[in-house]
């Protein structure tokens, strides 16, 4: 066991698949000679060399396609987009080809890419750089979005989405990269498609993915001196998404919250409400309760990011005040 | 400088004319063997290419589709030249690049008819035909995007040492859109073996490219931002596409990185079935019909000796290949139901949850 940080966690989850899969390759900008400009991916360059670990253009769409096409002939490439925001100039690639590229031809080809990304709030960067995209992917058909919001869980669930044959779009949440956490020795690969119950709790269920996390439990640590015991799920892969783990919680709780960064309409807790409305409404002690950010571009300045963003306060004043209604 | 635009009217604008027919290239050092096979690709595009017109007014090719009517001598030089290995990118006007690796027709056309002997099983259609054990690596049907994926493959081949290349086709238009721009540097600054050939047929879509270009030659004018040489090949000749498209693969397969092909040429119809090209002047639609490359190619291997009988022999074999094609599309069956929920994911299926 060691202390690692969250960012460490990225490129030790890379180079333990680069070191048994000569397949793998690493390309985006400022990847390689400056280990990225979140660090996300030092030291690559020195084992790996300049052949599987290569710096591109600012040039978004061919970073993706060049993922792309190498994917479909036999690599297994992992391509940065450095801040999540820039997917909104290379969508094309990742929506009208690599999510449909499977599916059109039948099954002839295969795309085993991992996109991964900066992704989330919380810097005080503005509205341009620190959205969070994972709703723009799930809306997708043939993407799988991972989030993770360990430094174990960044290991284990980079390897699973370097080893797996399906595009996957890996958030690293910009904000917890300065995080560290206990990470095991040796080789860690995790699954996708499965939540993990963080805090077991037997009077409401809240469900939180990225950095909502760590205030998802600091939110239920709150609630707990008041006498609410608050299970909290880290959603970690939205798509395959954990429907059992979910729902069986939410079965012992009778209570569900969703604690979600990106802005309301259309976000990811929507389809899991909408999901529990279906399949579990008669478990329901109370109606579902979605904690968002408002829908609003983010604000810059770190008193109205803040005053925006879901909080540990504002997600235990909001279970507090459904629970006593 | 013209400012293209500056006094547009539609459908008015300069008649851009073939070259003049000649025999020069008679005497270009290509066997007389890979001819015939040039003129037999040719001849089977086009007539491929009349049938599925002939099957979407009849109304048993649905949704749309783009002919490379006139076109054939770039798909067919190119299809000639390249290695059996080698990669093939091609856009949604693909029926022709599909046929040129040697995909056969009865399931390139039962997919343009949606059944499930099509080629993609009917998943795909006529924008989309893909057949990777030809090295037909798909037919992209957003502009630009396919630049930046012929890119991957060729990375692919470099990291592995394959000695494969990558031919990427696609339109004037595309040289107004980004993704042509950074695929082109990026094929450049990694030096990958990958040929893009610019089908340059005098028009995006229903607008004249002189007209909303800032250079008289989309690509090749283009090239020296990216340190490729200008190549203007002409594009009805199966000969000089031919040899074009030899010293291009052959320079990607020897390590010297990218080239961008223009090759001139002229379609016969519309940019899709709905377009009925009245846009384009009635002297230019006539001189470059008249410069057919079936026509000027037949009467060069004719030239070459090659008898009227043995052309009309090509012909009806093509002809016969295509009726063929036509009877076991049109016998295929339906797609199943269950057919459109699998293939989204590797494992076969379609579950995004447990």
């Amino acid at each position: 066991m060691a202390q690692l940080s969250y960012r460490d966690a990225v490129a030790r989850g890379i180079a333990q698949e680069m070191r048994r899969d000569e397949r793998v390759v690493v390309v985006g900008e400022d990847i390689a000679g400056a280990g990225g400009v979140f660090k996300t991916t030092v030291g690559l360059l020195d084992e790996f060399g300049p052949k599987r670990v290569i710096d591109t253009p600012i040039s978004e769409q061919a970073i993706l396609g060049a993922a792309t096409g190498a994917a479909m002939t036999g690599l297994r490439p992992v391509a940065e987009i450095m801040f999540s925001d820039f997917f909104a100039v290379c969508w094309d690639i990742v929506v009208n080809q690599i999510a449909k590229t499977r599916y059109m031809t039948a099954g002839q080809v295969t795309m085993p890419l991992v996109i991964k990304t900066g992704n989330g709030g919380g810097l005080r960067f503005g509205a341009q750089h620190s959205q969070s995209i994972e709703n723009w992917a799930m809306a997708i058909p043939g993407l799988k979005v991972v989030t993770p919001s360990t430094a174990e869980d960044v290991i284990g669930l980079m390897a699973a989405a370097i080893r797996d044959d399906d595009p996957v779009i890996f958030c690293e949440h910009k904000g917890l990269y300065a995080a560290k956490g206990e990470v095991p020795d040796g080789e860690i690969v995790d699954t996708l498609g499965t939540a993990r119950i963080r805090r077991p709790g037997h009077d409401a269920t809240i469900l939180a993915l990225g950095m909502m996390v760590p205030r998802a439990l600091a939110a239920a640590e709150d609630l707990a001196t008041r006498g609410i015991d608050a299970e909290v799920i880290d959603v970690r892969s939205l798509v395959p998404l954990d429907t059992r783990t979910i729902l069986d919680s939410v079965a012992r709780t009778g209570r569900l919250f969703t604690v979600e960064e990106n802005p309301q309409l259309l976000g990811w807790g929507a389809e899991i409400a909408s999901l529990v409305a279906d399949e579990a409404f008669w478990d329901l002690d109370g109606p579902v309760q979605r904690i968002t950010t408002p829908h609003i571009p983010l604000p810059s300045a770190d008193s109205l990011e803040d005053l925006v963003m879901p909080s540990a306060e504002s997600v235990a004043r909001t279970v507090e005040k459904a629970l006593q209604s | 400088m013209r400012l293209p635009l500056a006094e547009h009217r539609y459908g008015e604008h300069g008649v851009v004319l073939p070259p003049e027919r000649s025999d020069s290239n008679d005497a270009l050092g290509i066997d007389l063997d890979t001819r015939r096979q040039l003129y037999r690709s040719m001849r089977e595009m086009r007539t491929f290419e009349k049938r599925a017109y002939d099957l979407f007014m009849k109304q048993l090719v649905k949704g749309t589709s783009h002919l490379s009517l006139g076109m054939e001598a770039i798909a067919a030089g190119f299809g000639a030249a390249m290695r059996e290995d080698d990669y093939t990118f091609a856009t949604y006007r693909g029926h022709a690049h599909t046929l040129a690796r040697g995909v056969p027709m009865t399931p390139v056309l039962a997919e343009l008819l949606g059944r499930a002997n099509g080629l993609m099983g009917g998943k795909g259609g006529s924008m989309h035909l893909t057949s990777v054990e030809h090295g037909m690596m798909g037919s992209y049907a957003i502009i630009g995007a396919h630049l930046t994926i012929a890119n991957g493959a060729a990375w692919s081949a470099q990291y592995r040492g394959s000695g494969q290349v990558a031919v990427c086709f696609f339109g004037d238009g595309t040289t107004n859109i980004g993704a042509f721009h950074e695929a082109l540097n990026y094929a450049a600054v990694y030096r990958l073996p990958v040929v893009f050939v610019c089908e340059n047929n005098l028009y995006m879509e229903y607008t004249s490219i002189r007209d909303i270009t800032a250079v008289a030659h989309p690509a090749a004018d283009r090239a020296s931002a990216y340190g490729l040489e200008s190549i203007v090949v002409d594009g009805n000749d199966a000969d000089a596409v031919h040899l074009a498209a030899l010293e291009a693969l052959d320079r990607a397969r020897s390590g010297l990185g990218p080239s961008l092909v223009e090759a001139l040429t002229y379609r016969h119809g519309g940019h899709s079935r709905a377009d009925p090209g009245k846009y384009r002047p009635t002297g230019e639609v006539d001189a470059w019909k008249a410069y057919d490359p079936l026509t000027i190619y037949r009467e060069r291997l004719g030239r070459l000796g090659v008898s009227e009988a043995e052309l009309d022999a090509m012909d009806a074999t093509a002809l016969a290949l295509v009726d063929a094609a036509t009877e076991g599309a049109i016998a295929g069956e339906l797609p199943s139901p269950e057919s459109a929920f699998t293939d989204v994911w590797a494992d076969g299926g379609w579950s995004w949850r447990n």
